[in-house]
């Protein structure tokens, strides 16, 4: 990856330049192909179930559930995606949803708080937690993937002595109405909320300079300090971004569900990093992106459904997920496509063992 | 000069040395393109045959054919020690010639330990059941006296200084080629593929002694390199390639140094004109006084706009680390600086702030603290840029591809392809991004430190001018290199820096390469200076 002084690489770079023009509709083809891959699958698997199964699965129910039933894990990948783009972990994120969902429970249905300040505490719990997680990060010098183990295992534990270790239903109607009954179009408007978000971070990563500085640090952490970007401040505000995102994806869990569940977390940890990586391999192959996120989790979702559909029992879930990643995750690294590609892991290993 | 002797002697050799490499009518087309063209390599047994040339002169191109990694064009024929080889040769087919490569990237793991990396290729290839540990370490403590490598085997690479590391690449090498004594075929040859460019001086000289002991027992070495001073000074003979033909093979002993230069960059060398003094000292000057910090114990010095002032001296003398200090990418103790907007401490100095004064740092690690080499130039180039004006609402993102465009023309960056990764450049177009990133903002002050390590002969003088053009549209230029001639090329001022201090100034007439060498050696030793005066 380092650029050699010697240019071993010219002849070869001179030889793609004047490549026949054969050759280079070809390249323009596969990359089209990666980029949209993910898209061109999900729709094959739109149809295919359509096919297999016309009745059930080809009806606006069905996609109004695919579309509507997924947005707290839409919106636990597009936080993750924040802080993996600053080259940084955070693995606290699904505790902090359950935190949030819990609090909003615990304030609204043990104590009558009104459902409006229980959110504001819950989002503000959210924003306390990347604080405190940018502080031991950025001031302690201590790895984040470890630091994020660690406040997320503390949430957890809070979580259950909240709730005494039971799922806490009766939450205000009003939350559940913002949440999942009022429809545009006949999808919930919790699917909006996760697309305005994604349509913000895609913005924010595009379009502005804070998003450039972010792809900065991530990328080149020393290169980013030595042309003037504040690395810490950038790192701590992503920190603190998807902490937030997190507390926010909390209160549209108890929206959907009516309840809090103490344990709901740990079924979205894996599956939000997974659809982040997922997600870098398309729309924008090499970086994390919320349009290959949001695609990455609809496609898998449509999957699992269509696989039940077909009688399949819920086995299929994990297996389907599984087996996904594995192939899509290879063809992105296949092409040096995946950010965190192995040959960037050993600095990461090695600010562990620190 | 015993080792002129002996090269001559080799060098002229006679019948007595028989060839270990013959390559002959050696051609490699990429679509269409002549990456060599009819080149042709003849390596003699205990010989240290240099391989020079420009990027993209077809250097790499023919080392990785004998590594087997390309497959020549038909017609191309190679013998190694009097045999004739098939081509393609079959990849890891170069091992039973006793063929062995240590590229610039050593390929060593820095988390494990020196006889782990030592190891690598063995426990790789042959089916252990138990390693005796303390066998090895034995072992490879013998290795390591035998070439006089002063390092423990037990520690992490991670922990070696970069010229043990690839003293450590080299060695290893050898103990392949020695391996295969018995069922290989030849006396060995060594291909030493840019070992030294983020090397100094003094380091680069324990390599050469390790070099010199290899051929001394029979096996060849390829020695690839961009640095002509190197090349002359450990190789018997030298084949200079340009543009995928070879232009002639030197004598090294025999021939001067200008001819090696024209015969890589096609031309003559021009020197730089330095502005006349009048011109420059017009206008507010720069103000660094009392610096202290890393090893620098005590630094001020004034420059004029448009003035380039050097800083040398040997290694650890603190001289280095000036640029980082006045930057603030190293933290200082005490000092300040003054770029005419009012004395500012360096204690509390940051790359931001010093940005804001305009004060830019062009670092010598220019793969981990200049460039993001996975990102477009267009990012790399715009990175200082971002705030203005570029970012209203929206990132003016086409504006910052043609803005960046025209950049790569002013500081002919080729290809002119601000979409493609830097990673895709040679180290001289890589350079010139990074200049083309910085002065772009027309700063007060620029930064160098070794602003041509890793930059090819044509492409040094394109930093050389981009660096004047700077200069003389006014802004001063502090440069912190180890390459005198770079020095006497461009500065208007040299500092000589010893334990920590300036202990000498050059400048006009007195400023020489020889001159700085020789303050250079005085100020480290001052003893036998009495002495000799």
């Amino acid at each position: 990856m380092n650029n050699a002084p010697d240019g071993g690489t010219v002849p070869i770079r001179r030889s793609a330049m004047g490549a026949s023009r054969k050759q280079a509709k070809t390249s323009v083809l596969a990359d089209r192909i990666e980029r949209y891959g993910l898209m061109v699958a999900w729709a094959a698997l739109i149809v295919v179930f359509g096919l297999l199964k016309p009745g059930t699965f080809f009806t606006w129910g069905t996609f109004s559930t695919i579309l509507g039933s997924q947005s707290v894990l839409v919106i636990i990948t597009l936080g993750l995606i924040i802080p993996l783009t600053a080259n940084d972990f955070d693995v606290s994120i699904a505790s902090m949803t359950t935190f949030s969902s819990m609090t909003i429970a615990v304030l609204n249905v043990n104590h009558q708080v009104p459902i409006g300040w229980a959110i504001v505490v819950a989002l503000a719990s959210g924003l306390a937690l990347g604080f405190v997680n940018g502080f031991f990060i950025i001031v302690f010098r201590i790895h984040s993937l470890i630091i994020t183990l660690a406040s997320g295992t503390f949430l957890h534990g809070l979580t259950l002595w909240m709730s005494d270790s039971m799922t806490i239903s009766g939450v205000d109607q009003r939350l559940i109405d913002f949440v999942i009954v009022k429809r545009i179009l006949g999808v919930p408007l919790e699917f909006y909320y996760a697309i305005l978000i994604a349509t913000v971070i895609w913005y924010l990563f595009e379009f502005t300079a804070i998003g450039r500085r972010i792809l900065f640090v991530g990328r080149g952490r020393e290169v980013a300090h030595l042309s003037g970007i504040d690395t810490d401040h950038v790192r701590w505000g992503c920190l603190i971004a998807s902490a937030a995102l997190g507390a926010l994806a909390g209160v549209l869990y108890t929206g959907t569900q009516g309840a809090a569940d103490p344990v709901s977390g740990a079924s979205y940890m894996l599956p939000a990093f997974a659809a982040a990586f997922l997600g870098s391999t398309s729309i924008l192959p090499g970086r994390f992106n919320p349009w290959g996120s949001t695609v990455a989790v609809y496609f898998l979702v449509t999957g699992i459904t269509g696989l039940i559909f077909l009688g399949f029992s819920s086995f299929i879930q994990d297996v389907f997920e599984g087996s996904t990643y594995c192939r899509v995750c290879y063809g992105g690294r296949r092409h040096g496509h995946l950010p965190l590609s192995p040959t960037r892991w050993p600095t990461s290993v090695c600010c562990w063992s620190n | 000069m015993d080792r002129a002797t002996t090269s001559i002697d080799r060098a002229t050799g006679g019948p007595s040395a028989a060839s270990a490499l013959v390559l002959y009518n050696l051609s490699k087309t990429f679509g269409g393109q002549r990456a060599l063209d009819q080149a042709a390599l003849d390596v003699r047994e205990g010989e240290v045959h240099g391989l020079l040339g420009q990027n993209g002169s077809g250097k790499s191109t023919l080392i990785k054919i004998l590594a087997g990694f390309h497959a020549p064009d038909p017609g191309s024929s190679l013998s190694l020690a009097g045999e004739i080889v098939s081509l393609p040769l079959a990849p890891g087919a170069f091992r039973r010639y006793r063929i062995s490569f240590v590229h610039q990237h050593l390929g060593l793991i820095p988390s494990l330990s020196v006889v782990e990396n030592l190891l690598i290729n063995r426990l790789a290839t042959e089916a252990h059941w138990a390693i005796s540990w303390s066998q090895e370490r034995a072992e490879v403590a013998t290795l390591l006296q035998r070439y006089d490598i002063d390092i423990d085997p037990r520690v992490d690479v991670m922990s070696l200084a970069p010229v043990e590391r690839a003293l450590l690449a080299i060695v290893r090498a050898v103990r392949e080629i020695d391996e295969t004594a018995k069922t290989g075929i030849g006396k060995g040859i060594l291909i030493l593929d840019e070992p030294t460019p983020f090397l100094p001086k003094r380091d680069v000289d324990r390599l050469f002694a390790v070099v010199r002991a290899i051929v001394a027992g029979g096996a060849s070495v390829i020695f690839i390199s961009h640095d002509v001073d190197e090349v002359m000074e450990i190789t018997n003979r030298a084949t200079i390639l340009r543009d995928g033909r070879v232009v002639g093979t030197l004598d090294t002993p025999t021939s001067s140094k200008s001819a090696f230069i024209e015969m890589i960059i096609g031309r003559k060398l021009n020197a730089y004109g330095r502005g006349t003094m009048e011109d420059k000292q017009k206008g507010q000057a720069i103000r660094i006084e009392r610096l202290v910090g890393g090893s620098v114990t005590d630094f001020s010095v004034d420059l004029r706009p448009g003035e380039v002032l050097g800083l040398t001296g040997l290694i650890g003398s603190g001289y280095d680390e000036v640029p980082y200090l006045v930057y603030g990418a190293k933290p200082a103790a005490a000092g300040t600086i003054d770029v005419g907007t009012g004395s500012r401490p360096l204690a509390n100095a940051s790359p931001s702030r010093s940005i804001a004064a305009g004060v830019v740092l062009v670092p010598a690690d220019r793969p981990n603290a200049a460039v993001i080499n996975q990102l477009p130039v267009v990012d790399n180039v715009t990175m200082p840029m971002l705030d203005d004006p570029f970012s209203r609402w929206r990132l003016d993102r086409r504006g910052m591809t043609a803005r960046t465009g025209e950049l790569s023309t002013r500081f002919e960056v080729v290809p002119n392809q601000p979409a493609l990764p830097v990673s895709a450049l040679s180290g001289g177009n890589a350079q010139k991004v990074v200049l083309a990133k910085w002065l772009q903002r027309a700063p007060k002050l620029l930064l160098l430190d070794e602003p041509t390590q890793g930059v090819d002969v044509g492409a040094r003088q394109t930093v050389y001018r981009h660096v004047a053009q700077a200069a003389a549209a006014g802004t001063s230029v502090l440069c912190a290199s180890s390459d005198y001639e770079q020095l006497e090329l461009i500065c208007d001022r040299v500092l000589i820096f010893a334990q920590g201090r300036v202990i000498a100034e050059l400048a006009d007439g007195e400023l020489t390469k020889d001159a700085i060498a020789q303050q250079c050696y005085l100020g480290s030793a001052p003893t036998t200076s009495e002495d000799v005066s």
